[in-house]
């Protein structure tokens, strides 16, 4: 019951994540690739680690493809807009990089190996997940909440730039 | 080994709970219109009939999904058609799966099993519903973009802009709940609520959350986008992210509008107005804080208390059909500056309150 679940999800996730780099529009790219988020959250599921699962969907598959939908449509309304074609050096440079993160993937595996051990079915609840973050990792976890709290100040200094000088003399208003 | 009676059990109770929801949804496009109709002075919908039987109109949905089910469906040209076919049925998925966390009552017990009212008893109850009510953005995007029509584009732009700001208030209203609870399990919260303050203050979440029972109302409306957030949809005036949609397609993008009434009012039900605790009453009748008690049979408790449910979520249901007809919608900046400047801060603040709090009682 479960290996048939398994197997119809990999399937379904790996089929999806093919479609996400061979589709022509970008929205469809990005709609598979909420779909394979979807099946990495069943796969979450069914090691025990709801909590992951939960936050896969409301992150990612939520909240940030939400926003990559949403530049998306404003950058092409009919849907007509293609992915450029790149030139060779960037596609042999993109075969590069994918081997690459194959590679650090592989070995990092390698280093745990597989192995038949029973994962804690604890490790992912809301609790266990809980506690390693706030005793733990408090440390790395409050730096990462500092280093969002300067990226959001960087966008709001950004946008809030002074008018030029130019700008100013010719009576252009500046909305916030 | 699958447990074929949980299996069955679940089962059992998803058919219920789609008969429940359904019938609630359809008599509430009938509600909400006579509803209407009394607020402005009128007689509102009571002439569908059947063999001269009228009952005050209550044929009517009858006869408006006849209406819908019979009309053109159109899809407009140079749209996409999969997304187009697609936008509305990820809105109606988005609002019918959350109710697989709501419990519908206590617990009962039969056969020696603990049979749960809720159809998944899991312990991130509240995470899911978060999850997966936060997919309805999508139906509002893809329907907009998907019509391929400026003015559905733009009505979506606002409608996700909209959604995207009030789930954060929506979740940070709910925190506060959770951690007093300590528990992301429906049931569990329902069961933290019973117990009394001074002996006589029922336990309810909106007695210990105020604040973000008064947050999560004008932000979970706000995500139902209906009056007064009713920006990305008003049908007649500025033009909605359903404008090309006609037929059963628009019917269930309505729908999904009354069964997400229904849900946020279950949801308020259970977080904050106690699920179906009833005050004073315990397995074996009422016991009076003065003193004294009634005794009732358990079977008649247990009803009590499944009624007692129902009546709460049928409060709040009119409670949000008199709010949809008092007030009137609000300007996009008013709507942007309510949901940031002072939802927001107020949320946070019944954050670091209950956290405060909590220290000194010394529960954490």
């Amino acid at each position: 019951m479960e290996l048939i679940l398994f197997i119809i999800t990999a399937l379904v996730a790996l089929v999806s994540a093919f479609m996400v780099i061979t589709r022509r529009t970008p929205i469809a790219s990005v709609l598979y690739l909420v779909l394979t988020f979807f099946c990495l959250a069943v796969l979450y599921v069914m090691l025990g680690a709801q909590f992951i699962a939960a936050m896969q969907i409301v992150v990612y598959a939520g909240a940030i493809m939400v926003l990559f939908l949403f530049v998306l449509m404003l950058l092409s309304q009919r849907g007509a807009q293609t992915w450029e074609v790149a030139g060779p050096m960037r596609k042999w440079l993109g075969f590069a990089a994918a081997g690459g993160v194959l590679l650090v993937a592989a070995t990092a595996l390698q280093s745990v190996g597989v192995s038949d051990t029973v994962l804690d079915p604890e490790i992912g609840t809301v609790s266990s997940v809980g506690s390693a973050l706030f005793r733990r990792f408090l440390l790395p976890f409050e730096v990462a909440s500092v280093l969002l709290l300067g990226a959001i100040i960087g966008v709001v200094a950004m946008v809030k730039r002074k008018p030029y000088p130019s700008e100013t003399e010719e009576g252009v208003e500046h909305g916030s | 080994m699958i447990d074929w009676v949980i299996l069955a059990a679940s089962a059992v109770k998803m058919l219920i709970m789609i008969a429940i929801v359904m019938g609630i949804a359809i008599i509430l496009t009938w509600v909400e219109r006579k509803q209407s109709a009394v607020m402005q002075d009128r007689i509102g919908a009571n002439r569908a009939d059947i063999l001269g039987l009228r009952i005050i109109g209550l044929f009517q949905p009858f006869a408006d999904a006849i209406k819908m089910i019979t009309k053109e469906d159109f899809i407009p040209p140079f749209s996409n058609k999969f997304l187009h076919t697609l936008a509305p049925v990820i809105t109606f998925f988005a609002v019918l799966v959350v109710f697989a966390v709501i419990p519908l009552g206590p617990p009962l017990e039969i056969a020696g099993r603990t049979i749960s009212m809720q159809i998944a008893d899991i312990n991130i109850g509240l995470l899911f519903i978060l999850a997966f009510g936060g997919l309805a953005v999508y139906g509002v995007v893809l329907a907009g973009w998907s019509s391929n029509n400026k003015y559905t584009l733009l009505a979506a732009v606002r409608g996700s802009a909209q959604m995207i700001s009030y789930e954060v208030c929506l979740g940070l209203s709910l925190i506060g709940a959770i951690m007093i609870y300590g528990t992301l399990d429906m049931t569990d919260m329902v069961l933290q609520q019973s117990g009394y303050w001074f002996g006589w203050i029922p336990r309810w979440g909106i007695i210990m959350q105020p604040l973000g029972a008064l947050l999560f109302l004008p932000a979970a409306i706000a995500e139902n986008k209906r009056v007064p957030f009713d920006l990305p949809e008003c049908e007649s005036e500025i033009l909605g992210y359903h404008m090309e949609y006609s037929g059963l397609r628009a019917g269930m993008f309505m729908f999904a509008e009354f069964i997400e009434i229904i849900f946020i009012a279950a949801l308020f039900t259970v977080i904050f107005l106690g699920g179906w605790q009833i005050p004073y009453l315990y397995w074996d009748g009422f016991h009076w804080p003065w003193g004294g008690m009634w005794y009732l049979p358990f079977w008649f408790v247990k009803t009590l208390e499944f009624l007692a449910l129902f009546g709460k979520i049928a409060f709040m249901i009119y409670f949000m059909i008199l709010v949809r007809w008092t007030l009137p919608r609000f300007r996009y900046d008013q709507l942007m500056r309510l949901g940031w400047k002072y939802l927001l801060p107020l949320g946070v603040l019944n954050l670091a309150v209950t956290g405060v709090v909590l220290v000194i009682i010394g529960r954490i």
